[in-house]
């Protein structure tokens, strides 16, 4: 073995880099399992309101998305500047989601569906006419359990 | 001497390749959680819901108009005042005779329009609810010592049963401008 060292001198030894690769790849399987793929990109205009009293929504594979507000600037020619719903990715109607919904359930196990939980994203400054309607679609439809998706707020009223 | 072993493949660019990866999903990571009020909504009748005689003393009614107003009772209120009120209407730990008999009787029945603001909606809701998770925290903390997210769940439920939470909303006037 003594053959080996004999040339290099007796400097500082050098750092061995050979685990950085690991140590990097622990960082990347973190962030490959904790990242979520933006599913669908967003055509309306979302600020959440704020709220204090807020619940985590725990399983994402059992939450379905009803984004509502107004359509953002590049779609506003088509689609005017009136609040509308989007569901996955393009504008729909109220009576479009019963067919969403059955769609996200079909995707769950038989058990799990009645664990499905609808996330109504809904912007701040959007009125209550609409979301009222969406409310009432989702009672006629069954899905009862609904979350109003907020940000937390820290100061008082 | 041995043959000559196959010479070694040169791992120092793994590193390189790997920061990539990194960096790429670190920009397309969002880890935004999910959170928001989660309310049970009532099943959908076809039939209008029957007469019911209630007391008007268990009933606190709420309503918020399209100009985002709260009157409660009758009474303009600000937001900020929601909390407080609510939690002594519905624990009235003085007795009045105008409030609540016991809080297993009260019911808060919220009204809002059609042209109110989802945030003066949520606002509000939020008040609500939170007088609610107030007082099961007290009652926790005066029967368990503990704060109510603390407890096991039967305990959870029975404090549930003596102080319920029911937040009966109306179908929504249409006064005002939607937009």
């Amino acid at each position: 073995m003594a053959k080996f060292s004999r040339g290099k001198g007796r400097g500082t030894p050098k750092i061995s880099t050979a685990s950085l690769p690991d140590i990097i790849f622990i960082l990347l399987f973190f962030f490959m399992v904790v990242t979520v793929m933006k599913d669908s990109e967003l055509k309306v205009e979302v600020n959440y309101p704020y709220a204090t009293e807020l619940q985590k929504l725990e399983k994402k594979s059992l939450v379905s998305y009803v984004y509502i507000g107004t359509p953002q600037k590049r779609f506003r020619k088509k689609y005017g500047s009136a609040p509308r719903i989007q569901l996955n990715d393009s504008f729909k109607e109220v009576k479009d989601l019963k067919l969403f919904l059955e769609q996200e359930k079909s995707k769950l196990r038989e058990a799990e569906r009645g664990l499905m939980t609808a996330s109504l994203r809904a912007d701040k400054d959007v009125t209550m006419g609409i979301v009222t309607d969406v409310k009432t679609e989702l009672r006629k439809i069954g899905q009862l359990k609904v979350n109003y998706s907020s940000k937390p707020r820290t100061e008082d009223l | 001497m041995a043959r000559r072993e196959a010479p070694e493949i040169n791992a120092g660019s793994m590193a390189d390749i790997a920061f990539l990866l990194l960096i790429f999903f670190l920009v397309t990571t969002t880890i935004d959680v999910d959170k928001g009020i989660t309310v049970k909504l009532p099943p959908w009748s076809d039939e209008p819901p029957p007469e019911m005689k209630l007391n008007e003393r268990n009933v606190y009614s709420v309503l918020v108009n399209a100009n985002d107003e709260l009157l409660v009772r009758g009474q303009l209120m600000r937001p900020a005042d929601l909390r407080e009120n609510t939690k002594n209407f519905i624990a009235n730990p003085k007795n009045m005779p105008n409030m609540a008999e016991s809080p297993k009787k009260a019911i808060i029945s919220l009204k809002n329009d059609r042209g109110t603001s989802y945030e003066a909606y949520i606002k509000v809701y939020n008040e609500l609810k939170a007088a609610y998770r107030e007082l099961w925290d007290d009652a926790a903390d005066a029967q368990f010592g503990r704060t109510y997210e603390e407890l096991p769940i039967e305990d959870k439920k029975a404090l549930r049963a003596e102080i319920p939470l029911v937040i009966s909303e109306a179908e929504p006037t249409s006064f005002g401008e939607e937009n």
